[in-house]
Order: C-alpha cells, then structure tokens, then sequence
C-alpha cells in the first residue's frame, strides 16, 4: 500500500478510535461541552450589561472559539499523560509507526471535540441569551473556522510532543488555557493588549482564525487571515515533527517514558 | 550465523535527583556489563530478584531505553541505531492491568495496534479473528476491555504482541498476578508460539515455568549476570546436596540459627504455609543432614519431613543468595 494512504489510513483511524474512547464516556464528553458555555455565559452577561450588539457578536465568536482552544490546550496534553498512566504511551512509541503519525490525529481528536463545543456555544448564545450572529460569507467562515481548528490541533500537537520527554509538562497545557484566551483577542480586542505581549498573538494561529471568522461574519475578507493562520498551523506541525524525533530519543536515553 | 539477540557488556545507568536548593545526584546502575545471547527459534529466561535488571534490559532491547554503554542486536539490528528497523520485527508483552484501553473493546484494540504496526488493511479482520481464537477469548471481543479479568487482560497482550507476526517476541512477566488455570493456559500458549517457531525472551519470577518453558536461562541479580545455561545445567552448577523439607510447628529462632551452624548444613530458609512452619535446608554435597537437622528440632512437633533433588528454585536461591 502506498506510504501516503496508510499514513492517511492511520491517522484516520486513531483519530476515530480516540473519538470512541470519548464517545463512551457520556460524563467526560458532556463535560467537554458544558466547560466552555460555563465561561461563555460569565463573558456573555458581562458584555450584556454594556447593551452593545457589536459588542455581544464579538464576545459570542469568541466565546466559541474559546471551547476549542480549552479542548486542545488542556485535554490532548492530560490525554498523553493518561497514556503515561495507563501503560500504552510505552507501547505507541515502540511500534513501527511514526509517533507524530499517532499524537498529530490525537490532537485533532480533541480539535473535533472542540468543534462541538463552538456549535454548542453558538446555539446557547442564541437560545439563552438571544445573541445571533449574522454571517455574510458563510464559505468564508466554514472555512476560517476549519483553519482554525487544524492550527489548534498542530499547536495541541506541539504541546503533547513535549509531554513524551517530560513527564509533568501536562501541566504547561493546564497553564495555558486562559492566557490563550486573552491572547487570541477571544473576549478583549487585541488593541488593548500591552504592546509587548503583541508579538505573542501575532504568532498565536487562533489570533487568525478568529480574525478571519469574524472577518467573515462582517462581510470583509477573511483570507489573508486564513493564510497566516494555516501558514502558523503548518510551522506548528513541522516543529513538532522535528521536535518528536528529538524528544523521544531523549526519553529514550532519560528513562521518561514510563511512570517509573 | 548471528544470534536472535545479541548483547555485549550492556550498561544502563538512571540518575535521579533529589532536593529543591541543593539538589543531591544520584546514579544507580541498573544493568552492569550484561553478556548472554539468544539463537533462533529458543526460548529464554531471565530470572532475577525484583530490582534485578531484568525489564530495564527488555526495555533496551525493545528500543524504548538507549543503553549507557554497550551493544545490544535483535536480528543483526543495533537497537540504538536503527530502533525503527527492530520494532516491526518484535512483539513486546508485558504483566499487569496496564497497556491496554480500557474503554475500547478487546477488537478495536488489536485494530488500533494492527494499524500501528501497519498490518493491511484487507488481512486485518482475518488476522484479529485468528488471534482471539488463539488466546481463547473469541466470542469476547466487542466486550469493553474494562470488564475484563487480569487473565483475559494478559491473553489479549498476547494477541496485541503478535499482530504483526514478529519473528522475535518479549515476554516481560506475562503470568504475575494470574490465578493458576489463567498462568497454566497462558504457558501453553507460549509453548505453542514456540513450536511455531518464535525465538522467545522470557523473565518471570516463577522458577517453576522457568523449569517449564525455557531452553536456558540467565540469571541476573545487582544487573549482573550470575549464571547462564540449560534449567539442567544451573541446578548441577551450583554447590548443592540434598534438599530436606521438614513441616512443623512453631519452631523458634533459636532452633533455627542452631541447624544453621550445623556441619554440612548450607543454607536454611524458613516460611510459614497456613498453619504449619516449612523450614528448608539445603546441604552441601555428599554431606547427609537429615539425621542432625531432624535432631535439632527433636522437642518440636514434626509434621513431615522430605528428602528431595535441588530444583531450579534451589539453585536460584543459592545463586541470588550468594551474590
């Protein structure tokens, strides 16, 4: 079989396995969903006070981006150490397979999970705070949201690759899901940000899928932004890719790999 | 012709570091300048003491260690340079709970693996079909795996291990914690992966399926290697004589540093089975204790006594004792 297909083929399939492990749990799963609406209704009854509809349609995208960026930031690096946990991480580095062709759709498992949770905000900022969010490029924001999510499973990607060297760096996920959200300018405009925290958005991917996204609701173009956000998504991956080759032979050589 | 596997002077050391301002350093030498080599088609032992060395030594050879120093092959490969030439070539299992997914069912388990080790997509189905009946746990297999027994666990290891039809396959413990039926199926499953031609890595802690299942056996303790040969060979090679087992009761401390200063007397060993007190003593060639030992504990109750040949298990004892 052609080298590309069964690449496809497998990471297709552990995608889907990972899908399934979710799947069965209906708590987990519910959790997933229900942990981004928590925040989203904290930011939609702060910004409600203002009376600003503008203002509401940009805390409603954002609200809904954030859940795929909690999903990612936190969930695919606890999910590496799960398997660190359960013995399988040892077993996933000894197969044949390459190991970023095994964390990259465990990455984009958890983007999946995420994408849910942004349909699920935008239908609780429609049903529960009457917050609709008119899209004048439905191609446009199909697109920039997809974008987003692939840029989000390479950077979850970037993060578990680390997770197989050091074994607490789960927590580094952890301990970037809010400033993730300030960074991506979810809730507040980057404008505001301190110039010297600037930098970070700009190569912070979710900072342009966003971009595009609302770009595209407001009727601009949101293809530049597009770009920027797959070009980031894409030096994401090929990091991660050096990286994992690196990574593993050094918790190969400091013993990282098991609990023990 | 090369060997299966192949180490030479195998040195692993670990360094852990301890405290918070001053961090103290320490290096523990977990396999110190090991040598053995397994042919095609034999089957292996590792024995040791828990600490021993014995699963930091797979781990090399299986590729998820790089060794300190030294060489390690499996078929002719260098498992340091060319880790990703060994793995489709081996099959790895290890004991416990662990290594499994708990969530998926025992089928899509071996498929999630079948896919790592790039097993076709169109002989898959046949494959994982082949494999259940093999382990016995056909009829199971869409049953979560979080159900299942420690027994049922490790046969599925087992199935998992030879998807991919390695030529070479690492047991690490497979029967710890399983009740006796579940560790007796499971050594008649390893001695017809034998029979099919399998050159197999064995440790275990049972001497008994030490005895068993392999053709020859390394015994390893501090990560050296103590002794190497046939299960024949070891319990001959070490300074045993006859072996005499006497159940009583109660029998004090005194009595027994007593029957360990007898002359002839080389090593004594005291367990308590149920109610009674089993005391082992192993003497030295050619000497006959009986009649001392039995006199030692002439004013406690004798429950039995047995006079018997050292087994692989005495040899052991001498060997890991005496290191």
């Amino acid at each position: 079989m052609n080298r590309v297909v069964r690449a496809a083929r497998l990471v297709g399939v552990v995608w889907y396995l990972q899908l399934r492990m979710f799947a069965v749990s209906a708590f987990e799963a519910l959790m997933q969903l229900i942990w981004p609406m928590i925040f989203a209704t904290s930011a939609f009854l702060i910004f409600r006070v203002n009376g600003d509809r503008e203002l509401l349609i940009f805390a409603g995208l954002g609200a809904s981006a954030m859940g795929i960026w909690s999903a990612m930031a936190t969930a695919a690096s606890n999910l590496l150490q799960e398997e660190r946990w359960s013995g399988t991480l040892e077993l996933l580095v000894a197969a044949p397979a390459p190991l970023a062709l095994v964390l990259a759709p465990v990455a984009l498992a958890m983007a999946t999970m995420g994408l849910l949770s942004m349909v699920v905000t935008l239908l609780w900022a429609r049903f529960a705070f009457g917050i609709s969010i008119p899209v004048a490029d439905i191609s446009g924001f199909l697109v920039s949201i997809l974008v987003t999510i692939a840029a989000m499973a390479m950077l979850g990607f970037l993060l578990s690759v680390s997770v197989i060297r050091y074994r607490t760096s789960w927590a580094l996920g952890n301990a970037l899901e809010f400033p993730g959200w300030l960074l991506g300018g979810f809730f507040v405009p980057l404008a505001i940000l301190p110039d010297w925290v600037k930098p970070l958005s700009y190569v912070f991917a979710p900072t342009w899928g966003l971009a595009g996204m609302r770009d595209a609701a407001a009727g601009r173009s949101p293809w530049l932004q597009c770009a920027i956000c797959v070009a980031l998504g894409v030096a994401y991956g090929v990091i991660g890719l050096l990286l994992s080759k690196r990574l593993l032979t050094s918790a190969r050589r400091n013993a990282t790999l098991s609990l023990t | 012709m090369t060997s299966t596997v192949e180490v030479t002077d195998l040195c692993r050391s670990f360094k852990t570091s301890t405290g918070l301002l001053w961090r103290s350093h320490r290096t523990t030498e977990a396999v110190r300048d090991l040598s053995f080599s397994v042919e095609r088609g034999e089957l292996f032992g590792l024995l040791g003491p828990n600490g021993a060395g014995k699963t930091t030594t797979i781990k090399m050879l299986i590729t998820l260690l790089l060794p300190t120093s030294g060489v390690a092959r499996v078929l002719g490969i260098d498992v340091a340079r060319d880790p990703q030439a060994v793995r489709s070539r081996i099959g790895y299992v290890f004991g416990g709970e662990r290594g499994l997914y708990e969530r998926l069912s025992a089928a899509d388990n071996l498929r999630y693996f079948a896919e790592l080790y790039g097993v076709s997509p169109r002989s898959q189905r046949t494959r994982i079909a082949e494999l259940l009946e093999l382990v016995d746990l056909s009829g199971r297999e869409k049953e979560r795996v979080e159900g299942f027994s420690r027994g049922m666990r490790q046969r599925l290891h087992i199935a998992r291990g030879l998807l991919h039809d390695p030529e070479v396959l690492f047991l690490d413990e497979p029967t710890i914690g399983i009740d006796p039926v579940g560790a007796r199926q499971l050594r008649e499953l390893v001695v017809r992966l034998r029979e099919a031609g399998k050159t197999i890595l064995l440790t275990t802690h049972y001497m008994l399926e030490a005895d068993l299942l392999c053709d020859r056996i390394a015994v390893i303790d501090k990560g050296q290697l103590l002794a190497l040969g046939t299960p024949t060979e070891l319990k001959s090679s070490v300074d045993i004589g006859q072996v005499i087992e006497v159940e009583t009761f109660g029998l004090p401390q005194t009595a027994i540093d007593r029957i360990e200063t007898l002359d002839g007397v080389r090593t004594v060993t005291a367990s308590v089975r149920g109610h009674l007190q089993l005391l082992v003593v192993q003497g030295h060639p050619g000497a006959e204790v009986t009649g001392s030992v039995l006199a030692a504990v002439d004013d406690q109750v004798v429950h039995r006594v047995l006079t018997r040949e050292p087994t692989l298990e005495d040899a052991y004892v001498a060997l890991v004792g005496g290191s």
